[in-house]
């Protein structure tokens, strides 16, 4: 065997994945992706052992449901190749290895640091030492924009190479919101402490990271997780992507100046919110997903508020989305802007609703289900081929269609809900854990590895940015710069989830 | 005198009236009338800070801008009122000493050095020069229809005699509604209520003013939309004793802003490469004005 097979949310233990020598790990992890739109990478990340690194590559297979999970023990001293000289998807994932470990690859073609992370190898050089690409031009101008955002997000830098109002380049630079989580999860020891960390990867995902890390955790300390769990994971993921898309479609509206576009589908984001409020005391829904409990029983009271908010949402927001996708002036704006080819978004490695936009099917819900995905209802993923902002906006208002009715459906069969005990849970020894969850951006990938005590000795976090950032910098390309907040809003990336 | 006292008692008004009417159409109540007029005196109020890598031009600059409006504002008569600067070919000065306040802003926004500034001087420099064609061939078919080349002979003249002089005036409203929303950079050529440096005309160009000199610039906006609007309003008010030309002026006025309003509301600001596209029709009904001037006037056939 090359590689051992396991689903999502499968524990093995450590000694069952196999070891090669690192040409053999290259040839083989490069082999299994090549040319294969149904694999891709879902994680790839060393971890420490004294002087040595070990690397762990997870590649999921979208058809058969499985996952591939293989590893190696380089030297920290060596000089190696690169696999993503061959595949770019691995691209991130070795500056990652690089700037953590200082590896030094041989022919990697953009070795650059990629977070400028607390525990990196080199600590000469700082976040204001980025090397950027340079155009050396008498006609070429260079804008950049940022860290500090002009609005109300997260800070990054911009650096674009323009020609006139024609962008040629673009270079992303982050690290402004690292925070050492995945550092922290080894650190505090206590449940609540990691989930509370969990919640705060990236705040507008927090239901898709607590899940992810709820689905791994029972999973690596072997307690089944009952029906009730289940249905409120499944629920609260689907009313996350519903308030989240809903919040995008208003921002990109304010980004072409549609107002009433904008208050409208600004309006209708807080009622979907606010639910949750009701539900878990938290409109974001912090503290809403645990491990093995849930402190907020899903009532009969709540599902019939729900069907009411439901009622109202969707004779709002039908009609406003008519309307949208139906001005002559609105389309000009989306249509034919920041195009993502199929090709270049599988380069990449995109993943969710990026991916799903390029005509590349990328869906957990459907290719590596959990909870009751793939139980009560089958998920058929909406796909759409442009790859242009229009696609992504478009996709956006079906998936909050879609999300609706699956909330329907669930709302029909709601489940007893026992009283929430703190049961003392602890993690098998020696044991690997991935988990994979479709949150409203894209996949997240928990990884986690214990050591003989069973304490946690590495956990990796995978946002779905951690990819989709390159598509930004390849889809505006060719655009105008004043395109560009419309381009970037309508990815809508998480700073905080690349940064960790 | 008169127009231009009426002139600025509009523009206090005229932009919490556009503000309104946004506020109502997108389903708020929205700020008080006066609100945009109290953020401006705030401002006033204040001290400005400067950056140690601007000159003299980017201090002066605000202050040139301003007067070159008042200046513009001078000429402009109300009916057989005349306005306080009044001479043969005044509208060439008008539109040429507007053009040098804009001027000044411009380099004064090159001036900072900031990326951004360029960027925003280069869009306004341009559009600025496409809507010039428009407003002269207004202007010089006026001068053709009426034989006399100042507002004040040729707005007293101005009479509507056949269909034709109807359609005139009717155009040159369009054409004048929409050269005041490019002028001041308002949708749908640019977004003054984005926050995105990017996709800015005007508002990236007066990132670095502050306190007294921005003030001074946030109130040239409603100036000069209550000059075109005086401008449009003299196109109805000709020969008209001053009872009725009075309320009518007003009414103008209203009508104009709450367009404003309606227009911002309903729709998506432009590509910016669109932008030049959308500006040449202007030209291009300008051209239709002149050819019906030629028609009324038989020269034409």
């Amino acid at each position: 065997m090359k590689y051992l097979t396991i689903h999502n949310n499968q524990t093995v233990n450590i000694k069952d994945i196999p070891v090669f020598t690192y040409r053999e790990f290259l040839e083989e992890n490069i082999v299994l992706l090549k040319g294969q739109a149904k694999k891709h990478c879902v994680n790839y990340f060393g971890v420490n052992d004294n002087l040595q690194i070990k690397l762990y590559c997870c590649i999921a297979d979208d058809d058969t449901h499985e996952i591939f999970i293989n590893s190696s023990i380089i030297n920290i001293a060596d000089s190696i190749p690169s696999l993503s000289a061959q595949n770019h998807n691995f691209e991130k994932f070795e500056r990652e290895i690089h700037e953590n470990f200082g590896i030094k690859y041989t022919d990697h073609p953009w070795l650059k640091p990629m977070r400028y992370a607390n525990n990196r190898a080199n600590k000469q050089l700082g976040i204001a030492d980025y090397p950027f690409y340079k155009a050396d031009s008498e006609e070429l101008h260079e804008v950049g924009v940022g860290p500090i955002h002009a609005g109300i997000i997260e800070p990054g830098h911009f650096r674009f190479i323009c020609n006139g109002e024609q962008i040629l380049h673009l270079e992303i630079q982050l690290g402004y919101q690292h925070r050492g989580i995945e550092q922290l999860f080894l650190q505090k020891t206590k449940l609540l402490e990691r989930a509370t960390l969990a919640e705060n990867i990236a705040g507008d995902t927090t239901v898709g990271h607590t899940s992810a890390f709820s689905n791994l955790w029972e999973s690596l300390c072997d307690v089944s997780s009952d029906k009730s769990l289940q249905f409120s994971r499944t629920l609260a993921l689907e009313l996350e992507r519903i308030a989240i898309h809903t919040g995008d479609l208003a921002a990109i509206c304010a980004d072409i100046g549609y107002q009433l576009g904008n208050s409208v589908f600004g309006r209708l984001r807080t009622p979907i919110v606010n639910f949750f409020q009701e539900w878990g005391g938290n409109r974001l829904a912090k503290g809403l997903i645990r491990p093995g409990k849930i402190n907020y029983p899903f009532t009969k009271e709540l599902a019939q508020r729900l069907k009411e908010i439901f009622i109202a949402y969707e004779r709002d927001f039908n009609e406003m989305a008519d309307k949208f996708f139906s001005l002559p002036s609105v389309l000009s704006r989306l249509e034919k802007t920041g195009i993502v080819s199929y090709e270049e978004a599988l380069e990449i490695g995109t993943v969710g609703m990026v991916a799903r936009t390029c005509g590349l099917n990328r869906d957990i819900r459907s290719s590596h289900p959990s909870n009751l995905y793939g139980d009560l209802f089958n998920h058929e993923p909406i796909i759409k081929h442009q790859g242009d902002v229009y696609s992504r906006v478009k996709l956006r208002e079906e998936e909050i269609q879609q999300s609706i009715l699956y909330c329907k459906k669930l709302l029909e069969n709601i489940p007893e809900f026992n009283k929430a005990e703190n049961t003392e849970i602890k993690p098998g020894n020696d044991k690997f854990t991935l988990s994979l969850i479709e949150g409203w951006r894209g996949e997240i990938c928990h990884c986690a590895i214990t050591d003989e005590q069973g304490n946690l000795k590495a956990y990796k976090i995978k946002d779905p940015s951690h990819h989709n950032w390159m598509a930004l910098a390849q889809s505006v390309r060719n655009n105008e710069i004043s395109d560009f907040p419309v381009c970037n809003k309508s990815f809508n990336l998480s700073y905080s989830g690349h940064d960790l | 005198m008169l127009s231009f006292l009426l002139i600025i008692l509009v523009s206090i008004f005229f932009m919490g009236l556009v503000i309104r009417t946004k506020s109502l159409a997108s389903g708020r109540k929205g700020p008080g009338i006066l609100q945009p007029m109290k953020d401006i005196v705030r401002l006033w109020k204040k001290g400005s800070v400067y950056s140690t890598t601007t000159s003299i031009i980017f201090r002066i600059a605000p202050t040139v801008y301003f007067s070159s409006i008042i200046m513009a504002i001078l000429m402009i008569p109300h009916g057989n009122q005349p306005g306080i600067i009044s001479f043969g070919g005044d509208f060439v000065l008008f539109a040429y000493i507007l053009a040098l306040g804009k001027f000044l802003m411009i380099i004064s926004a090159l001036d900072t050095g900031s990326s951004f500034e360029g960027m925003g001087a280069s869009r306004e420099a341009l559009f600025s020069m496409l809507v010039e064609p428009a407003f002269f061939i207004i202007m010089g078919s006026l001068a053709l229809f009426t034989g006399h080349t100042s507002f004040y002979d040729m707005f007293s003249v101005l009479n509507y005699g056949s269909y034709i002089s109807y359609l005139i005036g009717a155009l040159s409203t369009f054409v004048l509604i929409l050269i005041a929303m490019i002028e001041n950079s308002r949708m749908p050529v640019d977004d003054p209520k984005t926050h995105l440096e990017l996709t800015m005309i005007h508002e990236v160009m007066i990132l670095d003013n502050s306190g007294f000199d921005l003030g001074v610039i946030l109130y040239c906006t409603p100036l000069k939309f209550a000059m075109y609007g005086a401008l449009i309003a003299n196109f109805f008010i000709g020969s008209l004793p001053l009872q009725i030309s009075l309320p009518l002026f007003f009414a103008i006025q209203i009508v104009f802003a709450v367009t404003v309003g309606i227009l911002e509301s309903f729709m998506a600001r432009f590509r910016m490469s669109h932008n030049p596209q959308f500006i040449f029709i202007l030209t291009s009904v300008s051209l239709l004005i002149f050819f019906g001037v030629l028609l009324v006037l038989g020269k034409f056939i």
